[in-house]
């Protein structure tokens, strides 16, 4: 675990903005998970594919000759009707069995997506267009990629969008009602099972953004999500997940963490970054199950 | 535990499925063969899983994680020292010499991935349900990283090239057949062993567990214990079934064993059905044949691409969850049950296998 013999600050820096990005990227997707699974109980192994899904779709609009923020606009549309659509045809029957049956079939739907669109959009790695112009800006002597700032400013635009959503609106107030007590929000009128709905829509929309920022500089592949997916695991485990902005928290801190240990530790490189997330998440599980700003759970026996 | 067949009538059905299974190379084309050799192969795996997912409750996607140590294991100890510089590679000094002979290297690979099992289900005690799902999914899905990484061991990404297998000891079995034999050998040991342990002390405790820890542990049974067991043993087969794959496609790379088999597996038991063995036959064959038949559908005489095995396959887990929660093994009691019960009069007991529907 050799250190490098000089260590340049400007060097340092550079690495936490190219993580906070990738973060940005991971909290999306950590996000998407902490909504279903506030509202629903249930993690959503297909979030990422039904990411990928949506990328695919983006870039298929794209390739037919629409610019590219019709095309991302749309595929937020398509994406939350999407994310409705599973809700109410595939988990709403399974609702009250038991967790390890709605996993199974939320596995089902990650197989079946991940065949779906190598079967429709074929399984050649595709180069997917970035919004932002590939230069660079210097701002006291760090120079920051323009790709950088945008992803971080897009993902984070959405997710401070959503909490304005939860706090100022009327609907998101019945949302949040939901997930904190879906007995007392029906019988004070609010329909339940369009609220749980809702919230997958959204975190489809979420896993949408998150796929087409992460799709210029992963490229776009049928597996390209799966990688993506584990850090957001680790993210929202982190920060616990049940709490949105742990999930945010997590992310940006997996993604600067994971990012510096590439870079400076020899022994973690470009081929062990997976693992040391992985790592994080096991460790997190068992020392502190709840994560950094979860409700610890209090078994009562 | 409901039974839906009489005892007399299920020894029937096994004998059946013996005699199928010992017959079988004397009809089949060696191709055939081949692909009746994974079935057996996948068996084994499958029944590991359904130890562990279905009798004991404890879901994990990272199955093909521990059938990888299991190939790697077989693969290191049949090339050894001297195998490894043929093929113009560093050898590490953990290994013996001279390589073993194939056979000899599947109980080995078998425990060393057993113990590795028993060493990952500690820290998975502290995890339940979902948690232990997203932990052994992440070990499933680095564990090509990590296998790269560490290239004087595993070969890196250019894989292991095994010695072409052929029968021991002289025997004079062509080598399809050698390797069809082997794998439903292990799976017969394996199956008996697995039957044992779930119908006895061991199993009523992995259900008690499953079904209320809270109550286990207060007639007696430390989940601690039998949770670690669950897991030891369900790697153990793991580790068999890679073995035997190993040594079936006489190649292994950190690729061998992708992600997408360790969730393959879990659909496969599902959809042949949790706490059942007999499903476990059922999921096996699905698990070979249904992407096959998706990709070519027999009679249609269409062609698709690659990629519909697995929407099929998803589908099918899908509808099964939504519409036969206790797979297939479920629909013979279904079919049967009427019958059974006008003989004995009277609705079944309640099952305690009904955790999952």
């Amino acid at each position: 675990m050799a250190l490098p013999l000089a260590f340049v600050w400007t060097e340092f820096a550079q690495q936490v903005t190219s993580g906070l990005a990738a973060g940005a990227i991971y909290a999306s997707l950590a996000l998407a998970l902490v909504l279903i699974y506030q509202t629903t109980n249930v993690v959503n192994f297909a979030q990422g594919e039904m990411a990928t899904f949506t990328t695919y779709v983006a870039w298929s609009m794209m390739h037919h000759g629409l610019g590219y923020w019709p095309a991302f606009v749309l595929t937020l549309l398509i994406a939350f009707g999407a994310g409705v659509t599973v809700e109410r045809v595939l988990i709403r029957p399974v609702e009250h069995r038991p967790e390890i049956v709605i996993v199974i079939l939320t596995i089902g739907m990650f197989i079946a997506i991940n065949g779906l669109v190598g079967w429709i959009f074929g399984p050649e790695v595709k180069a997917f267009d970035s919004p932002f112009p590939n230069r660079s800006v210097v701002v006291g002597g760090v120079s920051i990629s323009v790709q950088d700032i945008g992803t971080f400013g897009v993902c984070l635009g959405t997710v401070v969008a959503l909490w304005l959503f939860f706090r100022l609106t009327t609907l998101g107030l019945a949302m949040r009602a939901v997930a904190f007590n879906p007995g007392a929000s029906r019988l004070m009128g609010v329909r339940v099972g369009w609220m749980l709905a809702l919230g997958w829509g959204f975190a489809a929309v979420l896993g949408a953004i998150a796929g087409m920022m992460a799709a210029p500089t992963v490229f776009l592949d049928p597996d390209m999500m799966l990688v993506v997916l584990i850090y957001a695991f680790a993210a929202a485990v982190l920060g616990g997940i049940d709490s949105p902005v742990g999930a945010v928290v997590g992310g940006l801190l997996i993604g600067v963490v994971i990012n510096l240990l590439g870079a400076y530790v020899n022994f973690v490189g470009q081929e062990l970054r997976l693992p040391t997330a992985l790592a994080v998440l096991l460790v997190v599980l068992v020392i502190r199950p709840s994560g950094l700003f979860g409700r610890v759970v209090v078994r009562k026996v | 535990m409901r039974r839906a067949l009489t005892p007399a009538l299920q020894g029937l059905v096994l004998a059946g499925a013996v005699l199928v299974i010992v017959l079988l190379p004397r009809f089949t084309s060696e191709f055939r063969l081949g692909q009746f050799t994974y079935v057996g192969i996948y068996f084994v795996a499958l029944l590991g899983l359904n130890i562990l997912t279905g009798y004991n409750g404890q879901i994990t996607l990272g199955h093909a994680a521990f059938m990888a140590i299991g190939g790697y294991t077989a693969a290191l100890l049949i090339l050894g020292r001297s195998g490894f510089e043929l093929l113009g590679q560093q050898a590490s000094h953990v290994l013996p010499q001279h390589g073993m002979r194939a056979i000899f290297t599947i109980p080995i690979a078998g425990l060393v991935t057993g113990v590795i099992g028993c060493l990952f289900g500690i820290p998975a005690l502290r995890l339940a349900g979902v948690s232990l799902a997203l932990a052994t999914l992440a070990v499933s899905v680095s564990l090509p990283a990590v296998a790269k990484r560490f290239e004087h061991l595993t070969g890196g990404g250019g894989g292991l090239s095994l010695p072409l297998p052929h029968a021991p000891f002289g025997w004079h079995v062509s080598s399809p057949h050698w390797l069809y034999y082997e794998a439903w050998v292990c799976a017969g040991i394996l199956f008996v062993v697995a039957w044992l342990l779930v119908r006895g002390r061991v199993g009523r405790a992995w259900r008690a567990i499953r079904d209320g820890e809270v109550a286990a542990v207060s007639s007696g049974v430390s989940p601690a214990v039998y949770k670690t067991l669950a897991f030891g043993i369900s790697a153990a087969y793991a580790g068999v079934a890679g073995a035997l794959f190993a040594i079936q496609v006489s190649y292994i790379n950190p690729d061998t064993f992708p992600v997408t088999l360790s969730l393959l597996l879990l659909a496969s038991v599902v959809i042949g059905g949790l706490s059942s063995l007999s499903g476990v036959i059922v999921g096996a064959l699905v698990l070979e044949f249904l992407p096959i038949y998706a990709q070519a559908p027999p009679i249609l005489h269409l062609q698709f691409a690659k990629e519909a095995g697995p929407v099929v396959f998803g589908i099918t887990l899908i509808l099964i969850v939504l519409l036969i929660p206790g797979g297939a093994a479920s629909l013979v009691g279904r079919i049967t049950r009427p019958v059974t019960n006008r003989a004995k009069s009277g609705s079944a007991p309640p099952s305690h296998d009904d955790f999952a529907r």
